[in-house]
């Protein structure tokens, strides 16, 4: 189980001199699921990098399980990005044996059955990704995240551009691997209604120089329904409390 | 390449079919122009224009009597240890210097100036250093393909997508791996391009440098046939070499193009 503590006093992007973020401090309990909801270009995406490494500053502590995180760390990390960002010369099945262990033929072959089972994608191995749909290529991407049995689970509006429907099922999938594997998963969304189907909690952060304006914790039972109506009240109360905190505007 | 093709158009033939289909529009083209020879040659009538009759005449000569086979081995050998050679520097230098600013920026200049120069100056300088050897001939070779190579292969290395590369470092994956399997699949294109353009510029030079100093080879065999003013010897062993060529592309790099391009030319589902 994977805890992190974070405190980042400065980041710029990794390509000018812009401040991006400025005092974002939290911590994530083991098995915990954030959502982390921000107006586009407020450096979420910036944010998830640095969790894994990708990205660094010197003015960060980056803690997970106590120890600095700088991109060797031994815990096993999924990360979904914003596209699927498979290799399209690799069929499905060759790209979740690249993040694979090494292990034997027979093993791995069942492993990877196992996965494409799990997300629906039975007997789709030999396609290529450019010959399945967006929604089933999102499905493939999950399936290498959950491919590494991932400690902590990055995810970057992995639903975008899909139609609501496909979301949908794939907001279930999601839920339903989270449970069985009981990962610690950070969720990046501009979605609220979907932060509320699926987080414990959800921090909320300003436009750009980013701080956490706000952060809270959902109390509602799990199972949650998509728009059900405990949810939309829920989301109700919020939005009455802080009308303005999609925009990135705290009104405490 | 693309344009005969077309996706559109072959999409509900069988493969069967699309090969005749392309086949015999190949064949068509080659028809037409051995009419409009044929007839040229009838009209114009002097032995500096030879009718298609007398060419395939010699080439059964050259390829009976004369040496004509063992001079296109040795050419073809010699096509073979230059263009391996010219191929794996130039992706070498080629990747480092897409990949690296301050590499990139060394050999910058070093690269306009060893494109720029003359064919015919390094295969000079490199007979007079190293001898009228075979090991000048090929070197003379693949310094004039190198430049070449690296320029294709740089612009590849240049667009590399981050985002792949992102997932490598994501999901730890070995320094090979992630080079074999993410890395270098992105310059297969590349890679490809200058091999193709590469086997035919190659194959020209190596002419020029057996006509320049050696005594064996194509290039040599042309050089007596042009001082006998023998211009059907000359046609004949054109052809026998473009045939050559010919067989090389579709054995080795049309199936190698189909193999390295899977995936990347499919329809959405």
């Amino acid at each position: 189980m994977i805890a992190l503590d974070v405190t980042i006093k400065d980041k710029c992007y990794s390509n000018s001199d812009a401040v991006v973020l400025k005092g974002v401090n939290f911590s994530v309990k083991p098995g915990e699921f954030v959502a982390i909801i921000g107006p586009s270009g407020c450096g979420k995406s910036t944010l998830l990098n640095m969790l894994c490494g990708l990205e660094s500053s010197s003015e960060q502590t980056l803690l997970c399980n106590g120890k600095a995180i700088n991109g060797n760390e031994s815990h096993k990390l999924g990360y979904i990005f914003q596209q699927p960002r498979l290799m399209p010369w690799l069929t499905v099945q060759e790209n979740l044996q690249l993040v694979l262990p090494v292990s034997k033929h027979e093993t791995q072959h069942k492993q990877i059955d196992d996965l494409l089972d799990q997300v629906g994608l039975s007997g789709k191995g030999h396609y290529f990704p450019k010959q399945l749909s967006g929604g089933m290529q999102r499905r493939v991407a999950i399936a290498r995240a959950f491919a590494v049995n991932p400690e902590l689970i990055l995810l970057d509006e992995p639903f975008n551009s899909l139609d609501a429907p496909t979301a949908a099922k794939l907001r279930l999938l999601l839920v339903k691997l989270c449970k069985s594997r009981g990962s610690t998963v950070i969720f990046v969304t501009h979605d609220l209604s979907e932060a509320v189907y699926l987080a414990d909690r959800i921090i909320f952060m300003s436009n750009t120089p980013t701080t956490i304006i706000h952060q809270v914790d959902i109390d509602l039972p799990k199972p949650r329904q998509e728009a059900g109506s405990k949810e939309l009240a829920w989301q109700a109360k919020l939005m009455a409390q802080h009308p303005q905190i999609l925009a990135g505007k705290s009104t405490l | 390449m693309k344009g005969i093709f077309s996706t559109k158009h072959t999409m509900f033939k069988s493969n069967a079919m699309q090969f005749f289909t392309v086949f015999y529009s190949r064949l068509l083209m080659l028809i037409i122009l051995a009419i409009i020879w044929q007839s040229l040659a009838w009209f114009i009538n002097s032995a500096d224009f030879p009718s298609l009759f007398n060419v395939a005449d010699s080439f059964v000569y050259h390829f009976s009597q004369g040496d004509m086979l063992a001079n296109i081995s040795v050419t073809l050998g010699r096509v073979l240890i230059s263009f391996i050679i010219a191929m794996v520097l130039g992706v070498v230098i080629g990747i480092l210097m897409g990949c690296s600013d301050k590499v990139n920026e060394l050999s910058d200049t070093l690269l306009i100036i060893a494109l720029n120069i003359p064919a015919l100056v390094t295969i000079l300088l490199c007979y007079i250093w190293l001898g009228l050897v075979e090991s000048a001939a090929i070197t003379a070779v693949v310094i004039n393909k190198i430049p070449t190579v690296v320029v294709m292969i740089r612009e590849g290395a240049r667009v590399v997508d981050e985002d792949l590369l992102a997932v490598a470092k994501v999901y730890k994956l070995s320094p090979s791996t992630t080079f074999f399997k993410i890395f270098l699949p992105q310059l297969y294109p590349y890679i490809m391009a200058s091999a193709r353009a590469g086997l035919s510029l190659i194959w020209k030079i190596v002419l020029v440098v057996e006509l320049l100093g050696r005594s064996d080879g194509v290039g040599f065999a042309l050089n007596t046939l042009f001082q006998f003013f023998d211009i059907a010897g000359i046609l004949a062993y054109t052809f026998a070499f473009i045939a050559v060529v010919l067989v090389i592309e579709s054995l080795i790099f049309r199936p190698l193009d189909k193999r390295i391009s899977r995936g990347i030319h499919h329809d959405s589902a």
